[in-house]
């Protein structure tokens, strides 16, 4: 079973339970991409993006673990509002546990300044949120075993991407002994790509670890045997994978290094798209950081 | 105890209340920031002893402002102390301070988290969700948010059991609502096919509006006594709200004096007991 029907099926499991699951256009775009069961009982929001996630927030409060569905996670620019203020806060606040899982949509190419890449970044600062971005069909069940565990109280962050939909392998980390030269950690979509890269880096005889990071906030990873990391994500490189690499180099004492988006404003021509670092991109800042 | 009576008592205690809360900031007994109602007692007093006649408990979610809200529906008043004096006891933990109170239970108040009008939509998501009556209280600024106006709407399609009720002082902070729009909120309403009345804070009229069918939304002329934040006085006290509208209960033997005076004397003696409850130690 894939991502995509993995998802489906727990969402329509979810739904069974008497829970919510919530958006924009959910039958409109496909049943998002394929990703939800093709039912009515479903909650069509208006589009009011502003609104519309103070509308899940309600129904967060009201016990019913919704599944808020953020087609493109450019939109949380007007949606993170208030999950990160209200629904993150309201445990804490006034002890009232206020739990909702924001499935958060991410793609590129030719899709413009909005719409494209990752944004996790944005919540992932916040207290009270939970960050993953899982790209495996277990790791999205385990992320939701975890959200519907009796007593959490937190908001679960899934930065999705629909590059990984299609995918039904786990992903398991590649880590050499002692002699490592580097260890690359990948977040996202990168992360199909830096196995690509690891490949081929192996053939030159460079020895680089692999390590997938799926649960990015609280920080979920293996240390590295090397002394040297990068990480690689699908978000803008002044985000969370800058915190994730400094907390690397605090705790493991490494040189860590990050490659994310180019700081730039994506336009939809090829020549203007603004993309998540290639297998090739990877190797070769690889090598430069060996030099 | 006649409607009217009642309706008075609930404000009496909230008025003396706030006047009390505005003595111990002045004294710096409170230091965290107090937003406080008086002049707009007589919404929820109103409010709240209607939903009682009608045996009705709704969810509600309010705002800054929002002490005589708390109060008139039945909110532990030394818990509320606590809260201002941001004592873990408190309403919220300490953690609420004047803005952001709550009440678990019955009655069940909502916190507010800082962000104006944000509890209108949550409302309405919340409403969605349960289909149990809700009631919403906000300013005439907050109600301008971009997200209040769409959710108007949305409970407008859905058709759900909520009441907005907008405190319109016309005032935003000390910015007047004819400088900020052109607009009324009453004819944006009518406009999503949501039910809406422009009125006053009478008792009598406020009562007659709110047997109509929710969801419905009500705009509420009435008069801040105090800063928009702390202590000092935005009006003065011959235009009081609480003043006038004793003045004409007691002018129009609507309500005995001596009545009058006994829920004054009541509402003083409570106030002054539970701010000393407050200050008990925990044992």
């Amino acid at each position: 079973m894939n991502l995509r029907e993995t998802i489906r099926q727990l969402t329509n499991a979810h739904l069974d339970a008497g829970h919510i699951v919530c958006g924009q256009n959910l039958s409109a775009v496909g049943w998002v991409g394929g990703t939800l069961p093709e039912r009515t009982d479903m909650v069509e929001l208006p589009n009011a993006d502003v609104a519309g996630s103070a509308f899940a927030v309600g129904m967060a409060l009201a016990g019913k673990r919704p599944v808020f569905i953020v087609r493109y996670q450019g939109f949380n620019w007007l949606t993170a509002w208030a999950v990160v203020n209200y629904a993150a806060k309201s445990d804490a606040l006034w002890g009232r546990p206020c739990p909702m899982l924001v499935r958060s949509i991410a793609m590129e190419g030719r899709i413009g300044p909005v719409a494209g890449s990752s944004h996790h970044s944005l919540f992932y600062r916040m207290p009270g949120v939970r960050v993953y971005a899982p790209m495996t069909p277990g790791e999205w069940a385990g992320m939701y075993r975890e959200f519907m565990m009796p007593g959490a109280s937190e908001v679960f962050y899934a930065s999705e991407h629909r590059g990984a939909w299609g995918n039904d392998t786990e992903l398991l980390n590649i880590q050499h002994d002692k002699n490592a030269q580097i260890s690359i950690y990948a977040i996202s979509i990168t992360r199909f790509a830096a196995m690509e890269a690891q490949t081929r880096l192996s053939r030159e005889g460079i020895r680089a670890d692999l390590l997938h990071i799926s649960q990015l906030k609280p920080l979920l990873v293996p240390p590295p045997f090397s002394a040297k990391v990068l990480v690689l994500d699908d978000d803008y490189e002044g985000g969370a994978m800058s915190h994730i690499a400094l907390e690397l180099h605090r705790v493991f004492g490494t040189e860590t290094h990050v490659l994310g988006l180019p700081n730039r404003t994506a336009g939809f021509a090829d020549w203007a798209d603004v993309l998540p670092p290639t297998a090739e991109q990877i190797v070769k800042k690889v090598k430069e950081i060996l030099k | 105890m006649n409607f009217l009576e009642r309706v008075y008592r609930k404000a009496a205690l909230c008025r003396a209340f706030e006047e009390e809360v505005y003595r111990r900031v002045e004294a710096k007994q409170i230091t965290c920031p107090v937003y406080l109602s008086a002049g707009q007692e007589y919404i929820p007093a109103t409010i709240a002893t209607w939903c009682e006649d009608k045996k009705l408990w709704p969810k509600i979610f309010i705002q800054h402002r929002g002490h005589s809200t708390y109060l008139c529906f039945g909110g532990d008043m030394v818990a509320l102390w606590r809260e201002l004096l941001g004592d873990k006891r408190g309403c919220a933990g300490g953690m609420g301070g004047s803005a952001s109170i709550q009440h678990k239970g019955e009655p069940d108040i909502f916190g507010h988290d800082g962000l104006m009008g944000s509890q209108i939509p949550i409302a309405v998501g919340y409403c969605h969700a349960t289909r149990h009556p809700t009631i919403v209280f906000a300013g005439d600024a907050a109600i301008e948010e971009d997200y209040a106006l769409a959710a108007l709407g949305w409970a407008a399609t859905q058709k759900l059991p909520i009441l907005f009720v907008v405190e319109d002082n016309g005032l935003s902070i000390l910015t007047e609502k004819k400088v900020r729009r052109s607009w009324s909120i009453v004819k944006v309403t009518e406009g999503f096919g949501l039910l809406a009345f422009a009125t006053e804070d009478s008792p009598a009229t406020l009562r007659n509006k709110l047997g109509y069918p929710w969801p419905l939304l009500l705009n509420v002329t009435t008069t801040r006594l105090f800063w928009h934040a702390g202590a000092g006085r935005d009006v003065p006290l011959g235009k009081d709200r609480h003043t006038r509208v004793r003045a004409e209960l007691c002018q129009w033997e609507v309500l005995p004096t001596a009545s009058v005076i006994e829920s004054d004397q009541k509402a003083t003696d409570q106030v002054k007991a539970s701010w000393a409850l407050a200050l008990e130690a925990a044992k």
